[in-house]
Order: structure tokens, then C-alpha cells, then sequence
């Protein structure tokens, strides 16, 4: 390069090798070397490569650390959420298959009324009908004389149902209209997120209320299904916030301009290369809003618009509970004890993924 | 080299942004040729309006707040602006691909390598998933990623800087392009791997025969690559011509300034390297005159109030100044000295 400066004289046979980046010299080893990988051999760009690899031997190639090994490593180190994680998926399993060994075992299921209610109505736990220790009824009965646990356990399906369908629900309308509107950006963006400013400055409960009073299904079942969508509709918002955030700042990044350079379309950027790097925050997110959206419905059915008998949910059960509290306190207790342990557990798993995900906290 | 014909050609290309403080012309009627198989650099200093440019040949400005409002962008003899945004989605990265300065940010952190270079294949050969597997892995040992069928897998954090640029590279090849444009491919390389990486590119451009456009600040990386150069100013060609000929006879003062403000490995130890004096200008508010007049040496008033004319100085290349004749003389003058000092120098050791 030097050698073409205006300042030197013209030697066609001499400039020809000198136009060479930045004053290289002709041959350096690198060039050379970097000939050879393309013609020849693939045995090394490690001049310039991994140096974890090239330390290793390639025999042995890196084996992928990616980021969600990197949080699972983190996750485990947090005793609280491990902790929670544990609780939750003791109390799923337990919920999911526990009414039907005591169904199988003890031969009543979560609304079996026994013939004999007089006698059993309202046992405490651990008691039969002469008030001896007994493992029958170990949360004990309620009013009617049905089984506490195998309605707490039963109950405890619907409130987990709750949480997971109605956040998937809101998972899923949030991160489309957050994604959208974030990446769209412009007028769209304003008016989108102007709609959500909107929803959120009514009172959701409210809108649940109004929802669930006004379409109110003939069957408990379409009950259930008003009250997934009714509260999954009211708790996208804030997920449509943290994903728009998100999206803005991913999408002036040089790989979705490298994307649209390779010809990708706008909502193959969006759902292909956008969505999956704002995981770690919606997955936070939706962690919490479980918690949140199973109190909501507890709330809701303590209120009596929830979830309907048979059926029960922990507000339900709560509910019931309430109005002997002075007399039959276990009818209470044993489904709050329960809901609040889920909801801790819940909380503390979410906190500690956010916090195992949050790249701020990254150790390499 | 061979002239069959221009693969792109820009006529008076204008691509204005809108902003609170005025329309910034970044790019102001800049026009070039591109023939198949050649290597254009442009050069110029940040903010001179290279990347504007080439975003624009593709049409990926950022539309509000730029856009483009006028010229034509002729590629393989249709005119890139008149294309609707389906027909141009099967242009870019089929027949137009582009090289972006970060490797560390334009791979997804999200995606393995191998789905990214998968996506691209997939989407515009038809490949099946196993083909587009295959040919991911291909593409990869031709860049000279070590053990490419062990790390297609990889994540892009797995890899260091150059081999991401590999990795870009590989994905830009992909289809064959006709046209790689490689918006300052090594500016985020440290030196060596600088070199490796352009090596890889000169190669690989001689072993497809594909058309490059090669955007820099860095002069050494167009002296060796490039056939043509064009030196960008304030959204202005200021200067076009071959390589060789502009780096031995520039023929403005601009062109002159960059090259003297070149470091030199044998420059006079404790003497200053040269720089242009001030900053480039604000594209907001441009003088009436020379944009470049400010800050130029040979400035007379006629700079500052007249726009210079686009002179041809023979028959390949132009320059834009009011003196371009007389920058274009000493230029070659000097040459001459030089060529009789050393001639001189040779005959008395001998």
C-alpha cells in the first residue's frame, strides 16, 4: 500500500504485489495459511478461532452451553426457587392424580354426599364419626360431608387449570400484539398501545365481573371455560407492554436487518427471529401472572361468579369455609394453607427465574 | 473484468431522511456502474453516506424517517424501485446479499447456525430441510470453519468474532449471488483476522464470480481488493476511478487529504500524521459550494460559493472540484519526480 502512495514512483511490477491491506507484507504467514483452508485442508481457522476449542483438541468439540443450561445452572443454585419448584410440581402431581386414589382406596370421590350426612357432616381431621384418630378424612369434612382433601386436591386442579390456561391465553394475545406492535412501530404502534393505556384504566375486575355476569353459561363447564378467557383476556396487557419494550430494542439490532437483507418476511422476522429472544422475559412474566391470575379466580369464586359446585376451585372452598369459620375452622384452613403455599411457591420460582435469566446477572 | 455487461448501475441516486432538524441528504445524486465479476470499493469518512447507499440498492432504509426520491437503481436490467416488496424479497439474499459490519450482533443469539443458514436456502432454492442441512454444512467448510458438521449446531455466542464473519459470509453465499455487498466487513476485526476475512472474500469472489461492492473508511482494505474506487463525501461521489490510478494520481483534494492521512509503517518516527483539518460537514445544513471547501487546502472563494462540476480527467475518471484539472497535474507531477528521483537513486548505486 505504501508503495502506491502519490508521494512514490509507479513501478507496475513493483505495485502489483504491494497492494496489500495496510502495509502488510507480501506474504504474510496468516494469508498463506488462510489459502490453504480454502482449497485444502478444514484444519484450521483456529488461528483465529475458538480458543476453548483449540485448547481442547479439535477431537473434542465444545460441547453447547447455551443460555438455558447457563440458567438451569443459576436456577438450581437458588434455594428458595428450587424450593418452589419442587412445592409446585408436588402439589400439580398430587392434585392431578390424588382424587382418584382416594377415589380407588377409600372408595368416595370430591362430591360423594355420603348416605349417613348427619353423622359425618363437618369431621375434623383425623377423626371418624366416634371421634377416634382415624387417616379416613385427614383434612377432615365439610358440612355436607364431603372429603376436605380430596376437594382440595380436586380444587386444586381447576385453580392450576386456571392459572396455566388463562396465562397461556394471555401469553399468547400479548406477545402477538406486543410483537406487532413493536415491531411495526409508527402510528400502528401508537394506536395499539393506546388501546392497551385504554384497557388498562379500566377497572379489569370489572370487566371480568360484567363478562362473566352478562355471557354466564347454562354448565359448569362452560363456566370454567367463560372464566380461562375472561381472565386471560385482562391480563395480556402488561405482557404486550414487556414484549413491545422488548421488540423495540431487539429490532433495530443488525440481525433482523440482516434478516430482511436475506429476503425473510416481515412476520417470519417477527415470530422467527423477534419472539423467541424476548423468551426470558415472558417467561418471567407468565410465571408470575400464574400466581396472579389463580388469586383472581379465587377471588372471582369466592365471590361467587367462579368456578360453580360441583365443581370447586380454593376460592370456592374458601368460600364455603368462610361461614363456619368459628366453628369448622379446618374447612377454611386447609384450602388457604394450601393455595398460599402454591402461590409462594409460584412467586419464588418466578423470581428465581427472572433472576436466572436476566442476562444482567450473567457469569461466563 | 471482462465487460458483459453492468450487473448494477446507479443513476443519481438520492435517499433523503426527514428529520426535526431538516432533510438530511445522506445520499445526493450519486450515480456508479458495477460490472459482473468486478469489485467496487467506496470510501469515504462515517456518516459520508456509503452505508445509505447500499441499504438503498436493496431498499432496506428505514422508511419514515428516509427515503428515496429519486434515481434509478438498474440491477440485471430492472429497476430496483419500481419492484414491489414480494418481487424484491426474492432479490435480497438470492441475487443481492449483504455482509454487515458487527458479526457479533447480525446473527441471532437465539437461532443455531445451522437454522440460520438453513432459513436462507429453505427460502430461496427450495431446499428440504435435510438439503438445506447439508448444503449449511458445505458453506461452512468453504469459509474454513474447522469441524463445520460438529459446530453447525452451534450457538453464535460458541463462536468468536471472525468466525461469525465466516459465518455471515457463508450464509451470504448461500445462493450465489450475484452481487455481495459488504458493508465494512472487518471494521470490527482485529488486524490479522482483518486480512483472513478479506482473503476469504477475494477468493471466494474469484472461485463464483460474484459482483462486490466493498464499503470502508479503511484504504489499505480497497487497495487490495477492488478494481474501481469510489471516494464518498457528504453524500457526494467526489472522486471515481480504478484503484490504481486514483491511489497513485488522485485528482481531488480530498481523495489526497485521506490518502496522506494514512498511517504508514514507514513513516518518519516523531512526525505527526497528517489529518484533514475540521469535521465533516453536517448534512442538514450543507454550504452552497463545495461541501468539502471548509476544510480544503486549495479553497478559493469560487469553492465556497459554487457548487465544483463532476470533471472527467480522462477516461475512467472523475472528479468533483473546481480544480480538479490542476489537483489531477500535480499529481501526476509528482509521480514523475518520484519516478526520476528513484531512477536517479538507481543509476548512482550503480
Amino acid at each position: 500500500m505504501k508503495d502506491d502512495r502519490p508521494s512514490n514512483p509507479p513501478e507496475p511490477a513493483k505495485t502489483e504485489p504491494a497492494f496489500t491491506p495496510l502495509g502488510t507484507p507480501p506474504e504474510p504467514p496468516v494469508r498463506s495459511r488462510e489459502g490453504d483452508i480454502i482449497h485444502t485442508s478444514p484444519e484450521l481457522a483456529v488461528g483465529e478461532g475458538d480458543v476453548r476449542t483449540a485448547e481442547r483438541g479439535i477431537q473434542e468439540p465444545l460441547a453447547g452451553t447455551s443460555l438455558w443450561k447457563d440458567a438451569w445452572r443459576r436456577l438450581r443454585k437458588n434455594k428458595l426457587a428450587v424450593f418452589g419448584m419442587i412445592v409446585v410440581v408436588i402439589v400439580a402431581l398430587v392434585s392431578i392424580i390424588g382424587p382418584y386414589i382416594i377415589e380407588w382406596t377409600a372408595g368416595f370421590s370430591y362430591d360423594t354426599i355420603p348416605r349417613d350426612v348427619e353423622k359425618i357432616r363437618a369431621l375434623p381431621p383425623f377423626r371418624d364419626v366416634n371421634g377416634n384418630f382415624s387417616w379416613l378424612h385427614p383434612m377432615g369434612t365439610d358440612t355436607q360431608g364431603r372429603d376436605i382433601l380430596s376437594r382440595v386436591l380436586m380444587g386444586g386442579q381447576i385453580s392450576l387449570m386456571v392459572g396455566l390456561i388463562s396465562t397461556f391465553v394471555s401469553l399468547i394475545i400479548g406477545v402477538a400484539f406486543g410483537a406487532t406492535a413493536g415491531y411495526v412501530g409508527g402510528k400502528v404502534d401508537n394506536v395499539m398501545m393506546r388501546f392497551v393505556d385504554i384497557l388498562y384504566a379500566l377497572p379489569y375486575m370489572m370487566i371480568v365481573i360484567v363478562l362473566l355476569a352478562v355471557f354466564g353459561a347454562e354448565t359448569a363447564l362452560g363456566q370454567l371455560i367463560l372464566l380461562f378467557v375472561a381472565l386471560g383476556a385482562v391480563s395480556w396487557l402488561t405482557m404486550a407492554r414487556i414484549v413491545r419494550g422488548q421488540v423495540i430494542s431487539l429490532k433495530n439490532q443488525e440481525f433482523v436487518l440482516a434478516a430482511r437483507a436475506t429476503g425473510v418476511s416481515t412476520s417470519k422476522i417477527i415470530f422467527r427471529h423477534l419472539v423467541p429472544n424476548t423468551l426470558g422475559p415472558v417467561i418471567v412474566y407468565a410465571t408470575l401472572t400464574i400466581p396472579q391470575v389463580m388469586l383472581q379466580e379465587a377471588f372471582l369464586s369466592f365471590l361467587g361468579l367462579g368456578v360453580r359446585p360441583p365443581h370447586a376451585s380454593w376460592g370456592s372452598l374458601a368460600a364455603d369455609g368462610i361461614q363456619n369459620i368459628a366453628i369448622f375452622p379446618w374447612q377454611i384452613i386447609f384450602p388457604g394453607v394450601t393455595m398460599a403455599l402454591t402461590l409462594f411457591s409460584l412467586n419464588f420460582l418466578g423470581d428465581g427465574l427472572r433472576d436466572a435469566l436476566d442476562p444482567q446477572m450473567r457469569k461466563t | 473484468m471482462n465487460g458483459n455487461g453492468h450487473i448494477l448501475s446507479v443513476r443519481d441516486l438520492k435517499t433523503y431522511f426527514e428529520t426535526e432538524d431538516g432533510t438530511v441528504k445522506a445520499v445526493d445524486g450519486i450515480s456508479f456502474e458495477l460490472e459482473r465479476g468486478e469489485t467496487l470499493g467506496i470510501v469515504g469518512e462515517s456518516g459520508s453516506g456509503k452505508s445509505v447507499t447500499n441499504l438503498s440498492i436493496i431498499r432496506l432504509i428505514p422508511e419514515p424517517p428516509g427515503k428515496i426520491v429519486g434515481g434509478e437503481i438498474i440491477f440485471d436490467g430492472r429497476d430496483i424501485r419500481s419492484l414491489t416488496i414480494e418481487q424484491l424479497r426474492k432479490i435480497r439474499g438470492k441475487r443481492i446479499a449483504m455482509i454487515f459490519q458487527d458479526p457479533m450482533t447480525s446473527l441471532n443469539p437465539f437461532m443455531r447456525i445451522s437454522r440460520q443458514l438453513m432459513e436462507i436456502t429453505i427460502l430461496h432454492l427450495g431446499y428440504t430441510k435435510a438439503q438445506a442441512y447439508e448444503h449449511a454444512v458445505k458453506m461452512l467448510e468453504m469459509v474454513g470453519i474447522p469441524d463445520a458438521r460438529a459446530r453447525v449446531d452451534s450457538y453464535p455466542h460458541e463462536f468468536s468474532g471472525g468466525m461469525r464473519q465466516r459465518v455471515m459470509i457463508a450464509m451470504a453465499l448461500s445462493c450465489e449471488p450475484e452481487l455481495l455487498i459488504a458493508d465494512e466487513p472487518t471494521t470490527a476485526l482485529d488486524v490479522t483476522i482483518q486480512a483472513q476475512i478479506l482473503e476469504l472474500i477475494k477468493n471466494l469472489k474469484q472461485k463464483t464470480g460474484t459482483s462486490v461492492i466493498l464499503i470502508t473508511h479503511d484504504l489499505g482494505v480497497v487497495a487490495g481488493m477492488t478494481d474501481h474506487i469510489i471516494v464518498m463525501y457528504a453524500g457526494k461521489v467526489f472522486e471515481k476511478a480504478p484503484t490504481r490510478e486514483l491511489f497513485k494520481v488522485p485528482g481531488n483534494p480530498y481523495t489526497k487529504g485521506l490518502l496522506r492521512s494514512v498511517p504508514d509503517p514507514a513513516h518518519e518516527h516523531g512526525k505527526a500524521l497528517y489529518q484533514i483539518p475540521g469535521l465533516p460537514p453536517d448534512v442538514a445544513h450543507l454550504p452552497a459550494g463545495c461541501p468539502f471547501a471548509p476544510r480544503c487546502e486549495r479553497a478559493e472563494e469560487i469553492c465556497r460559493q459554487e457548487f465544483p462540476p463532476f470533471v472527467q480527467l480522462n477516461q475512467e475518471h472523475f472528479s468533483l472540484c473546481h480544480f480538479a484539472e490542476e489537483v489531477y497535474a500535480n499529481s501526476r507531477r509528482e509521480v514523475e519526480q518520484k519516478q526520476a528521483a528513484r531512477q536517479q537513486q538507481d543509476e548512482n548505486q550503480r
